[in-house]
C-alpha cells in the first residue's frame, strides 16, 4: 500500500522546481494534505489560509485569473462541499485554471465519522461546466496526475484523493492519460467500471469471476469527467452488462456517469446492439460512520465480494 | 487645470453616466438603478482620475485591476467602460437581452472587455481582488486592485474571511470602496441586520480605513490620495452614498435597489440628471 496524500504532496515539490508559477494553497491542512511538504520548500508560494474555504476558493481564482498555477488542498468535504458556490461562481463560471486537490474523501476517512466521509463530491464537481473530475486509483497514478495538470491550463480540475493508503496497482510503466479509460483486464461477459480504491477492488473481484468461469473486464475510470464514452460503449457492446463501483453515493458519481452513457449510447449509437444491465456498487443514499477504513469498506459492501455479486446479479439479468 | 474645474469635469462625466444607468435599466426593464446612482460619483473619480488602464489593451499585466464584487450595480461599471470604449455604445442599451455582451451581472466568462470578475454572488470578490493583489506582489508588479463591495455585503461571512487575508498578507495594493447607503433589498440595513459600528470593524481588522461623503468630490478624491499613500496594511473607503443619487423619487429609497422606471418615471429621472449635470 502506498499514501496518495504522500505522492501528491511530493509530485507537488516536483513541479515547484519546474514552473514557478506553480503556488499551493491550503486552509489549516498543510500536514494533513502533504502540502507541507512544498510550503518547506518554497515558503513564498506556499499560503495557508487558515480556516477560510470560501475565501480560499475564490482567492485561487485571482490568483489562476493572474497567471499562477494554484493548487488548493484541503479535505474533500471543505472543497466540494462548504465552498461549493465560490468553486462555481469564481472558478468553474470563470473557467479559472485552479486545481483542487481534495483530500479525505470517501468512507475511508475512517474513524472521525459521517462529518468528514464527503460521499457527494464527484456529483458536487461534475455538475459544474468547465469542471473536469479526476480520480486516481493508486499513488503512482496520482503522482501522474499531478504532472498532468502542471500545464492544465483551460479548465480547472477536480482532483480526488483519501486518507488512507491503498493498495498500488500500477507499475512505473502505466501512463495516465487525461480523458482516457484504460482497460485494466480484458473479459467478454461483464465490463466492471471503477474508480478510486475500487479499481484495485474490481480487480480482485474479477479474479474471483474467473474461478467462477465468468470473464470480466476491468477498466479504470480515472477522469470521471470528460467521460471516455469511446472505451465504456465499445466495452458494454462487447460484455452486455456493466457493473460500477465507486466509494461514494450511488447517486451522481461514477454509477451515474456511466448509466447516463448506456442509456444515451446503447443500443443505437457507436454501434452498439442492445441495452444492457448495469448495477451500481457504491454508498446507497446513507451517510457513513465510525470505523476503521477497512471495517467501512465491509460493512459497506465496497468489497471484492460485493463487485462479484453485482456482476453475477448483472450477468442473470441479461440472461445469460 | 484646477482643482475646481478638475471636479467640474469630473461631475459632468458624473451626471452623464447616471443618465446612461438610467436608460439602460429602462431599456432593458430590468435591473438594478439604485446602488449604481449611488456610486456613480465615487466610481467616476475613481476610473477618470486614478485607475490606470487602458481600453485597447485590456489585458495589459500593469493596468489596475478593478473587481465590482457587488455585482448589481454594473450599469455603472459599464457605462464607464462604454464611455472609456472597451465596447461599442450601442452595447449598453441591449443589457439583459438574450445574446447580448452585457450580461445581468458582470461576467468574464461572457468576455466583456474591462470586467476582471464574474459577480453577482455578493461575498466573493473581495476574495477574489485578495488573489490578484497576492499575485501582483509575487509577480513584483505595481498595479494596484481597487474592490467595491457593498454595506450589506459585510453581512456575508466571507467578506470578513477576505478582511483577515488582506491584513494577513499586508495587501497594500488592495483598495476596497465600500457603498454605505444604508439599503438593501429587503429594507434598511440597521433593521435586517446591523452593520454599525461599521468602520471600527474594519480597523479592528487590521485596514486603514477613511470615511467620506460620497458626494463631496474633494472628499472623494483626497480619500484616494491618502489611501494610495499608505503602506503595509490593505485600505477601503467607507463611502456614503445616496442610494438613487440624482434621482428624486428614487433617492433613499430602498425599493429602488431593483426596479425599472416607467416612460414617465423615465423622462422625469432624465429631466432631473440633466438640470444637474447638463
Amino acid at each position: 500500500k502506498a499514501s496518495l496524500r504522500k505522492a501528491f504532496g511530493e509530485a507537488l515539490v516536483e513541479l515547484g522546481e519546474e514552473d514557478e508559477q506553480v503556488v499551493v494553497l491550503t486552509a489549516d491542512l498543510a500536514g494533513s494534505t502533504n502540502t507541507d511538504l512544498f510550503a518547506k520548500r518554497f515558503p513564498e508560494r506556499f499560503f495557508n489560509l487558515g480556516i477560510t474555504e470560501a475565501n480560499m476558493m475564490a482567492l485561487a481564482a485571482g490568483l489562476a485569473l493572474s497567471g499562477k498555477k494554484p493548487f488548493v488542498s484541503t479535505f474533500a468535504i471543505f472543497a466540494a462541499g462548504k465552498p461549493w458556490e465560490q468553486v462555481r461562481q469564481a472558478i468553474a463560471y470563470q473557467s479559472a485554471p485552479v486545481r483542487i486537490v481534495a483530500t479525505h474523501a470517501g468512507l475511508t476517512v475512517g474513524e472521525d465519522g459521517a462529518s468528514h466521509q464527503m460521499l457527494e463530491d464527484i456529483n458536487n464537481m461534475r455538475v459544474l461546466p468547465n469542471m473536469d473530475v479526476i480520480v486516481p486509483a493508486d499513488a503512482v497514478e496520482t503522482k501522474q496526475v499531478i504532472h498532468a495538470l502542471k500545464d492544465h491550463d483551460a479548465n480547472p480540475v477536480y482532483v480526488r484523493l483519501a486518507r488512507a493508503p491503498f493498495p498500488i496497482v500500477f507499475d512505473d510503466d502505466y501512463r495516465f492519460e487525461f480523458g482516457k479509460a484504460k482497460v485494466l483486464r480484458q473479459g467478454k461477459d461483464v465490463s466492471l467500471f471503477a474508480c478510486g480504491l475500487m479499481v484495485y477492488q474490481s480487480l480482485k473481484a474479477a479474479e474471483l469471476l474467473a474461478r467462477e468461469g465468468i470473464s470480466a473486464e476491468v477498466i479504470n475510470i480515472s477522469t470521471i469527467k470528460p467521460l471516455d464514452l469511446e472505451t465504456v460503449v465499445s466495452s458494454v457492446t462487447k460484455t452486455g452488462a456493466a457493473v460500477t463501483a465507486e466509494e461514494h453515493q450511488v447517486v451522481g458519481g461514477l454509477g451515474s456517469a456511466v448509466a447516463e452513457a448506456l442509456a444515451e449510447h446503447c443500443p443505437g449509437r457507436r454501434g452498439a446492439p442492445r441495452a444492457s444491465p448495469l448495477e451500481r456498487v457504491g454508498v446507497r443514499d446513507q451517510f457513513g460512520q465510525s470505523g476503521s477504513a477497512d471495517e467501512l469498506i465491509e460493512y459497506y459492501g465496497l468489497t471484492p465480494e460485493g463487485i462479484a455479486q453485482a456482476a453475477i446479479r448483472a450477468l442473470k439479468r441479461k440472461g445469460r | 487645470m484646477d482643482m475646481d474645474k478638475e471636479i467640474e469635469a469630473l461631475k459632468r462625466k458624473a451626471y452623464q453616466l447616471r443618465r446612461d444607468v438610467v436608460e439602460m435599466v429602462y431599456k432593458a426593464q430590468s435591473g438594478h438603478p439604485g446602488g449604481a446612482l449611488g456610486m456613480a460619483d465615487v466610481l467616476t473619480v475613481l476610473h477618470y482620475k486614478f485607475i490606470r488602464a487602458d481600453p485597447r489593451n485590456p489585458a495589459w499585466p500593469d493596468r489596475d485591476r478593478f473587481i465590482l464584487s457587488n455585482g448589481h450595480t454594473c450599469p455603472i461599471l459599464y457605462a464607464i467602460l462604454a464611455d472609456k470604449g472597451y465596447f461599442p455604445r450601442e452595447e449598453l442599451w441591449r443589457l439583459r437581452r438574450l445574446g447580448a455582451l452585457l450580461q445581468g451581472h458582470p461576467s468574464t466568462a461572457h468576455k466583456i472587455p474591462g470586467v476582471e470578475f464574474s459577480s453577482g454572488s455578493l461575498g466573493i470578490g473581495l476574495s477574489f481582488a485578495c488573489g490578484m493583489a497576492l499575485a501582483g506582489k509575487l509577480d513584483k508588479r505595481d498595479y494596484r486592485v481597487f474592490c467595491s463591495i457593498s454595506d450589506a455585503e459585510c453581512q456575508e461571512g466571507q467578506t470578513w474571511e477576505a478582511a483577515l487575508t488582506a491584513h494577513h498578507y499586508k495587501l497594500d495594493n488592495l483598495i476596497a470602496i465600500l457603498d454605505r447607503n444604508n439599503c438593501q433589498i429587503d429594507g434598511p440595513t440597521e433593521r435586517i441586520m446591523a452593520l454599525e459600528p461599521l468602520a471600527e470593524k474594519w480597523r479592528a481588522f487590521g485596514w486603514e480605513t477613511f470615511e467620506i461623503d460620497g458626494h463631496d468630490y474633494e472628499q472623494i478624491i483626497s480619500a484616494f490620495e491618502a489611501a494610495l499613500k499608505v503602506q503595509g496594511k490593505p485600505k477601503i473607503i467607507i463611502s456614503h452614498n445616496l442610494l438613487g443619487k440624482g434621482v428624486s423619487f428614487m433617492e433613499g429609497d430602498h425599493r429602488w435597489h431593483h426596479g425599472a422606471p416607467s416612460p414617465e418615471q423615465f423622462e422625469q429621472a432624465m429631466r432631473e440628471l440633466e438640470a444637474y449635470g447638463g
